[in-house]
């Protein structure tokens, strides 16, 4: 097989953009574009402005643009270069983000394939607690570089695209061959998380802690990216609990079902029978290890109330979110996890009369006929709080 | 040329093709009163001696005074799949006939054949709608006079002023008799309502109804009375069914299209216009299908229901009647075929035509009585007003449709549109084209946010504290210009190739040739 002598990045598409460059062709860069009329004489600027940042100034360098937004632009470009070897990689600027907080609201994930930039321009105005740009099952292998790289210039864009989301990477497994390019690319960019997927062991999330300390020790960065495993194996399930206690990196642990019942050999049920146990093996490691457990997600897209009923039925196990394909199954995610009204009133209840209690000096707190002891008085202010964070009534004056 | 400003600072010739205009002076300046033009007195017909069938093209220019410079008018009910407009052309153009005047409610790409009639001298110059490349060869400069963009309204009262003088015209009708009574309901070209047609039947000199589908004396509904009708035409086939209706039409996919519907359905009722007994029009674009698809379901849950609609119909319209929560729908065109049907069917889907669901000339049309409606733009600038006509790079590629009228009529108009489009922004410092001024636009929805009109103080105040994501135009100009830029401005030409009419026959804008 002889090396390419052409390299391209992108994809045929709206809001993207396919480069084309030639290094052996005299020094040219030609625009073809849907809104050259105006913007044609920009895109020129912006595309000899990347070749001057990687100190580039031979080949052919060949742009059909389909109205890509410049940092759009600047990633495929990169990519065509780093592919062509005239490039390295841009030297690290630091960045400033805020790191997530460790019980952060995580009801829905939004999963974005991490070569598509259209999905993602305004994926940050739907309403989600957290965005997954995903550089691993959504992305084929001979696009791996050019996901990699528009998804670091995409966190580099994040504050205005995408205010108030947690930024999460869903990066390839180490044991694979793309695992390490994609820490080494994406953690100088601070996303808050790390999705690592396929987590079957302990091993798996304390290789990754141990390489992601290396490249922040060697950029010196602030910030501290925390992980979210993902179990999606029998095996991974057997070990949920090494798993999560792993490194003091873990938020979540995450239950992937498609890649689950492929690996227990039995087909997936729009009622999830087949997945039960697993699922309520990993909320249990979740909860001794102190961080949150969050569900699969629901994959029919049309159906609402398959929907809510897996996304009520994951709160009842004691998950505290899900994942979500399209933006629109965000608001019934929610609509779920939220606690209801008659939820509100008993914690409301439970809660006053342990303040009375308090102020009587009772030892033992009853509710009607029923003792409240601690778990019951615990869970019940967790509701308030939840109640209070979402802006839900009956909770005034708590 | 001589030019002069409108009342929206927009310079208009104060004269084209030997025609006086009239600038633009508001939306609501125009006071009425004087005459309308009078139709043509038909030959006197004998009892018992109705001769109108021709069954061929030939026969039919046989028995028809044609001229040069002639005006030869269509519907659009037959939208992408009309073969109707093609064959009559190109048979005149055959007969050496010159300097026509195309007088379409509106074209779309299946018509892209005529740039050749027009380039050849065929045709002079198009008065209607041009979607597809009838419209690129209008902005190149192609046509030897001035092209001329009504609103369905517009239209109406050009004819019935006689601005618009209708030589020929031309109604293909899916179901038709000898009398030429017809319908757009019955056969296998049925397209729903053919009120589009109706000021074309009651105001040209001749009238030629061409159907596929001749059906025995009388044929009810006679949407279009035989009484107006000179002749019947019988053809193989007046169109392509699959492209004259879709067999279902589909709400959109995309996520900020859905963000944007949901919005303002959340606004409607935000706003405490969605009340018991109240009235809305939203079109049929994959947006404002998804809005009606959220109004309904917010509709139902508070048991509310619509008194009437304006349509543009499609099965999420049919589907809110025939749940009872809205009492009539007036219907206007339909786009699929449960809309077809239940037009057929239901005797609470109704047929109008355009002068009573928009006709200035008229004593108080339906768009007047409606309360809200729903429609798109390709932009809109800080001043509010509306470009539907152009693109920014300076194209005139899209109609006025009932935009106009509806956006003049409704009590509160809402503009929905995706804040950017691949990067080309929607909000502009000045559209290219104003098709609608700021004074008719109350609200734009954005997937970024809401802007309402400083002019409505009485929305603004019923909204807010209820959560909405509401913004001024400019913030979301910057915000948008912070992703995508600042375009730069297209070349265009001195030369205006086409006039912008606002409802009362007065010149909104212009649209200038595009440079290459």
């Amino acid at each position: 097989m002889s090396t390419p002598t052409i390299f391209t990045s992108g994809l045929e598409g709206k809001s993207d953009l396919i480069v084309t460059y030639d290094p052996a062709a005299p020094f040219e860069v030609v625009v073809e574009s849907s809104v050259k009329k105006l913007f044609g004489r920009h895109i020129h600027e912006r595309a000899e402005k990347t070749l001057q940042e990687f100190n580039v100034s031979k080949g052919r360098l060949a742009i059909k643009d389909d109205g890509a937004l410049d940092f759009i632009i600047a990633a495929r470009i990169e990519a065509v270069l780093r592919k062509a070897g005239v490039a390295k990689p841009l030297p690290f600027s630091p960045v400033n983000r805020t790191p997530t907080e460790k019980d952060r609201l995580r009801r829905s994930r939004l999963y974005l394939p991490g070569n598509q930039p259209d999905l993602m321009l305004n994926a940050g105005l739907f309403g989600a607690d957290s965005l997954i740009f995903d550089l691993e099952d959504s992305v084929a292998p001979d696009q791996k570089v050019d996901a990699r790289i528009l998804v670091r210039r995409i966190l580099g864009e994040a504050h205005r695209l995408f205010p108030g989301s947690e930024l999460i990477v869903r990066v390839n497994p180490l044991t694979g061959p793309f695992g390490y390019e994609d820490l080494h690319e994406i953690v100088p960019a601070l996303p808050h998380l790390l999705l690592l997927p396929k987590c079957d062991g302990e091993h798996d999330v304390k290789e990754a802690d141990r390489e992601v300390t290396a490249i922040e020790r060697e950029f010196g960065l602030q910030g501290r990216v925390m992980f979210m495993p993902l179990i999606e194996t029998v095996k991974g399930t057997v070990n949920a609990q090494a798993i999560a206690q792993a490194t003091g990196r873990n938020v979540a642990l995450c239950f992937g079902a498609e890649d689950f019942t492929r690996d227990l050999g039995v087909p997936r049920t729009r009622e999830g029978k087949e997945t039960l146990a697993a699922r309520s093996q990993i909320v249990y490691a979740a909860k001794v290890a102190g961080i949150q457990a969050i569900d699969t997600v629901f994959s029919d897209v049309g159906d609402d109330q398959g929907l809510l009923q897996s996304s009520l039925e994951a709160k009842s196990l004691g998950f505290v979110g899900k994942g979500v394909i399209h933006p629109r199954q965000i608001a019934l995610v929610h609509q779920a996890f939220a606690p209801t009204a008659a939820e509100i009133e008993e914690a409301r209840k439970i809660v006053e009369a342990m303040q009375k209690a308090v102020e009587t000096g009772a030892g033992v707190v009853a509710l009607g006929s029923k003792m409240v002891d601690a778990p019951v008085a615990e869970r019940a202010r967790q509701v308030i709080a939840l109640a209070k964070q979402l802006g839900l009534p009956g909770v005034e004056g708590l | 040329m001589h030019w002069v400003e409108n009342a929206l600072g927009r310079k208009i010739p104060a004269e084209i093709d030997g025609r006086p205009l009239k600038p633009f002076r508001g939306a609501f300046q125009d006071q009425g009163g004087g005459r309308q033009a009078a139709p043509r007195v038909p030959l006197t017909t004998v009892p018992g001696r109705v001769d109108k069938v021709v069954g061929s093209w030939d026969e039919l220019w046989r028995r028809l005074p044609l001229r040069d410079g002639m005006t030869v008018s269509f519907h659009h009910h037959l939208r992408n799949g009309d073969f109707i407009v093609n064959e009559a052309m190109r048979r005149l153009a055959e007969r050496g006939l010159k300097d026509l005047v195309v007088a379409p409610s509106a074209l779309f790409p299946v018509h892209d054949g005529l740039v050749e009639l027009i380039r050849s001298g065929v045709i002079s110059h198009v008065e209607g709608s041009m979607n597809g490349q009838v419209g690129v060869a209008c902005s190149k400069g192609l046509m030897k006079k001035t092209a001329v963009l009504r609103s369905h309204g517009g239209r109406y009262r050009a004819i019935q002023d006689g601005d618009l003088k209708i030589d020929l015209a031309i109604i293909a009708a899916p179901a038709a008799d000898v009398f030429g009574n017809a319908n757009g309901v019955l056969g296998r070209s049925a397209f729903g309502p053919i009120g589009i047609a109706k000021a074309d039947s009651l105001y040209a000199d001749r009238v030629v109804v061409v159907t596929d589908n001749l059906v025995p004396f009388p044929c009810v509904p006679m949407s279009i009375s035989g009484l107006h009708v000179d002749h019947v035409l019988t053809v193989d086939t007046i169109g392509d069914p699959t492209k004259i209706v879709s067999g279902t039409t589909k709400i959109t996919r995309s996520p900020t299209q859905l963000q944007i519907a949901e919005l303002a359905a959340r606004f409607v009722e935000a706003a405490g216009i969605m009340r018991d007994g109240f009235s809305f029009q939203a079109g049929a674009g994959g947006m404002s299908l998804a809005f009606t698809k959220f109004l309904g379901e917010r509709m139902a849950e508070k048991k509310i229901k619509a008194s009437f609609v304006i349509g543009g119909t499609t099965q999420f319209l049919v589907d809110l009647l025939n749940r009872g929560l809205i009492d009539v729908v007036t219907d206007g065109q339909s786009f699929d075929l449960t809309a077809v049907q239940s037009l057929r069917d239901n005797p609470r889907h109704v047929e109008i035509d355009p002068f009573v669901s928009y006709c200035q000339h008229a004593r108080g049309c339906f768009a007047h009585m409606l309360d809200v409606a729903v429609l798109g733009a390709t932009e809109i600038d800080l001043d509010f007003n509306v470009n539907v006509n152009t693109h920014s790079d300076g194209l005139l590629l899209h109609g006025i449709g009932g935009f106009a009228d509806a956006a003049a009529g409704a009590g509160c108009t809402i503009i929905t549109a995706p804040s950017f489009r691949k990067r080309i922004p929607v909000l502009r410092e000045r559209v290219t084209t104003v098709t609608a001024p700021g004074e008719v636009i109350d609200v734009v929805v954005t997937e970024r946010g809401l802007a309402i009109n400083p002019r409505r103080q009485d929305l603004l105040e019923k909204v807010q504290g209820k959560g909405l994501p509401l913004i001024t135009l400019p913030q979301l100009m910057d915000q948008v210009h912070a992703l995508t830029g600042i375009p730069e401005s297209p070349r265009l030409g001195e030369r205006p190739v086409a006039v912008i009419e606002w409802r009362d026959g007065s010149i909104i804008d212009v649209v200038r040739q595009v440079l290459d």
